[in-house]
């Protein structure tokens, strides 16, 4: 039973810690899908965070701290988009300068609008998402197997943790059920063509940064007023990158992009709970290479070793009309 | 007008573009500082007094110049072949494994001007070696080089950290670092350079390094533009196709683009572990491969643009710190800021002006921009 228990715990940490990759990659999904490379979603994450901790203690409301997110983090993936669609600059340089501009000014804002350095002040109940505890959570929670299931897995998350989750089906429609997700993977592809159709490529690839703004900033939120109670310098921790390293482990595709989260997320989980302690079977591994490990996973998959991973073909060209 | 980026003179297209995206950059920045509620002109005064004020400001600006300017040539070089070589960070931070293990084999037995040449050829062979799997990957198996080299600046940090609290910790120390190095390991310093100029200066780290970095900055100038193999690599950065047809191997190019990158961000760790803290401790690089981005976009990929944007992010960084004391709102991550702008207006948004100037060019001078005048066509 114990170890059911942990299993449990195990797999509980795992949707925490895979809820901001899941949002960050869905987020990458949106931009690569429609062909603008994105490094800087670990900036955009930061920014959200950052705005998310500092107007939620400022105006003591979560709601209005997550709008402030989305917005900030918003404005950021406009800059992206001015510098990669409209003056067709390179797009890894975009993001990489993103990153810094993000990374430099939280801590900068922070410490002046706080002094606590670079922290924003600790959330106050009302002020961050609380969990929500599902009806009868409480009374099954001693039935044997489904109990913790119910009580602890599915129940007691907040509302952004289900929130990201529902964002998987939704992406997936919204990319391969309706007209904007099929222009949007069309100029991903071959924006000649739908150039050709009269369609704006420059309005359509700005209109995909702005989903990804908004779900990097739900990702920041989720980070500074969920999982954490309050902005810390640097809290994304290559979040961002881990979330790209996902998404081409994922193919770019939103359902495995779930499945690659969960997979990094338990590889963290497993990290954290092990700590160093033996393994049944393989004996002791260090921390550091199961937090290593995601990346690893990366490369060979990116080598071919496990399947090719195609990005979309237009991806990281600037579109330039012919003359 | 159809045609965006026209010719201009070349003054302008090496001076003037890079000034004013510098500019505008720093003018940001400036209202960064504003929103802090700090006065950006005293700001920017105490910086630069900070940085050239005093000997010892000099010798510390010239110090972090030395790390950037590896890191910047690291940057330019792979840049020079079409590469985006984000993975300098990484390739220096693991090449401070190698000049660990020199450091701590030799400097008991052997002078500092044997071990250095070791340390040297260590640092740049792990650093090279760091690079090459990601350039291999990209030449063979066509795997990205900048998602790849990121995911080899985590992997890089992850076995350091092991390395640094496990094997290479001396036993019964609680620091994550290694023993710290003998005199056999210590690199002489330059600050007498400084001295004699009339300065006086209180122990600061600049040291051989330095000259080190001038030399790499001449050999990479003629790598690039006097030898055959910078031909060859400027060929495939600007058309790999042309290349292809020239009969250039496409992996042999890109595989010695980046090795000789890895080599370059292995030097920089010499600079820091030999030559100031003497040993090697976590996260010693502490981002100046990812400044060697916002040098080399600077610098316009050119080993003298390179030095001396590499002087002005070393002043920063000096000057920076001397900031921090004088205001506390403003603590030396205002750099980190400037860098992203530096990156972005020099980098991303490199053309936003050009249209402009040269439409003020042809309104001067319709020839300076290579237009004839065409009014008299009847256009």
């Amino acid at each position: 039973m114990d170890v059911f228990i942990a299993i449990v715990q195990i797999l509980d940490s795992t949707i925490r810690l895979s809820v901001p990759l899941l949002l960050a990659c869905l987020a990458g999904l949106y931009s690569e899908r429609a062909g603008i490379f994105d490094i800087g979603l670990e900036g955009k994450m930061l920014v959200g965070a950052f705005a998310g901790a500092a107007a939620a203690s400022v105006f003591h409301s979560a709601l209005l701290g997550l709008g402030m997110a989305i917005l900030i983090s918003v404005a950021f993936a406009m800059i992206h988009g001015f510098a990669s669609i409209t003056h067709r600059g390179n797009q890894i340089v975009s993001g990489v300068a993103i990153n810094f501009i993000a990374a430099g000014s939280t801590i900068i804002l922070g410490q002046a609008w706080f002094q606590q350095g670079g922290r924003t002040p600790a959330l106050q109940p009302g002020e961050r998402f609380d969990a929500i505890v599902w009806p009868g959570a409480e009374a099954v929670r001693d039935v044997p197997i489904l109990g913790p299931i119910y009580s602890q897995l599915i129940s007691g998350h907040s509302i952004l943790v289900y929130l990201a989750f529902l964002m998987v089906p939704f992406t997936w429609w919204v990319l391969f059920r309706t007209r904007f997700g099929l222009r949007l993977r069309a100029v991903g592809e071959n924006p000649a063509a739908v150039d050709t159709a009269g369609i704006s490529v420059a309005w359509l690839r700005y209109r995909a940064l702005i989903c990804t703004g908004i779900l990097t900033g739900i990702a920041g939120a989720y980070l500074s007023m969920v999982q954490n109670g309050g902005f810390v310098k640097d809290m994304t921790a290559g979040k961002g990158y881990i979330a790209l390293a996902a998404l081409i482990f994922a193919k770019w595709k939103p359902v495995n992009a779930m499945f690659a989260c969960l997979l990094f997320g338990f590889l963290d989980a497993l990290s954290i709970r092990l700590q160093g302690s033996p393994l049944p079977i393989i004996g002791k591994v260090p921390v550091q290479f199961m937090q290593a490990l995601p990346y690893i996973l990366t490369v060979i998959l990116l080598a071919g070793f496990i399947g090719k991973a195609i990005p979309p073909r237009a991806g990281g060209v600037p579109y330039v009309k012919e003359r | 007008m159809s045609t965006p980026y026209a010719k201009l003179p070349a003054w302008a297209d090496y001076g003037l573009i890079p000034v004013i995206n510098l500019f505008v950059a720093f003018v940001v920045a400036g209202f960064v500082v504003l929103l802090v509620g700090e006065n950006p002109f005293r700001a920017a005064v105490i910086l630069v007094e900070g940085a050239f004020g005093k000997g010892t400001g000099i010798a510390f600006t010239l110090f972090y110049a030395t790390t950037f300017i590896f890191t910047g040539l690291s940057v330019a070089v792979a840049a020079h072949c079409g590469l985006f070589n984000i993975g300098t960070e990484g390739q220096a931070y693991i090449a401070g494994l190698g000049i660990a293990v020199v450091c701590l084999a030799f400097d008991s037995v052997l002078p500092w001007w044997l071990t250095f040449p070791l340390a040297i050829v260590a640092s740049t062979l792990v650093g090279a070696l760091w690079a090459l799997i990601p350039a291999y990957l990209q030449a063979k198996r066509g795997s990205h080089i900048v998602i790849t080299t990121i995911m080899f600046n985590f992997i890089a940090a992850s076995i350091m950290v092991f390395l640094l609290v496990g094997p290479l910790k001396p036993a019964g120390s609680q620091a994550p670092q290694t023993r710290n190095f003998l005199a056999g390991a210590e690199l002489p310093k330059l600050n007498w350079i400084i001295e004699l100029f009339g300065a006086k200066i209180h122990s600061a780290p600049l040291n051989v390094t330095f000259l080190l970095a001038l030399i790499m900055a001449f050999l990479v100038w003629l790598l690039i533009w006097r030898t055959r193999l910078g031909y060859e690599m400027r060929t495939y950065g600007h058309s790999p196709k042309a290349a292809r047809y020239a009969g250039i191997s496409e992996t042999r190019i890109i595989i010695t683009a980046m090795m000789i990158s890895g080599a370059l961000a292995g030097m920089m760790a010499l600079n820091p572990v030999m030559g100031d803290q003497h040993n090697v401790a976590i996260d010693f690089v502490s981002g100046a491969g990812f400044v060697g981005i916002a040098v080399a976009l600077m610098g316009r990929l050119h080993p003298v643009g390179i030095v001396l944007a590499a002087i002005l992010f070393g002043m920063l960084y000096q000057g920076g710190a001397e900031l921090a004391f004088e205001m506390p709102a403003i603590s030396r991550d205002m750099i980190v800021i400037i860098q992203g702008l530096v990156i972005l207006f020099a980098g991303a948004l490199e053309h936003m002006f050009r249209p402009y100037i040269q439409a003020l060019f042809a309104s001067f001078s319709p020839r300076s921009v290579g237009m004839e005048a065409v009014k008299g066509k009847g256009a």
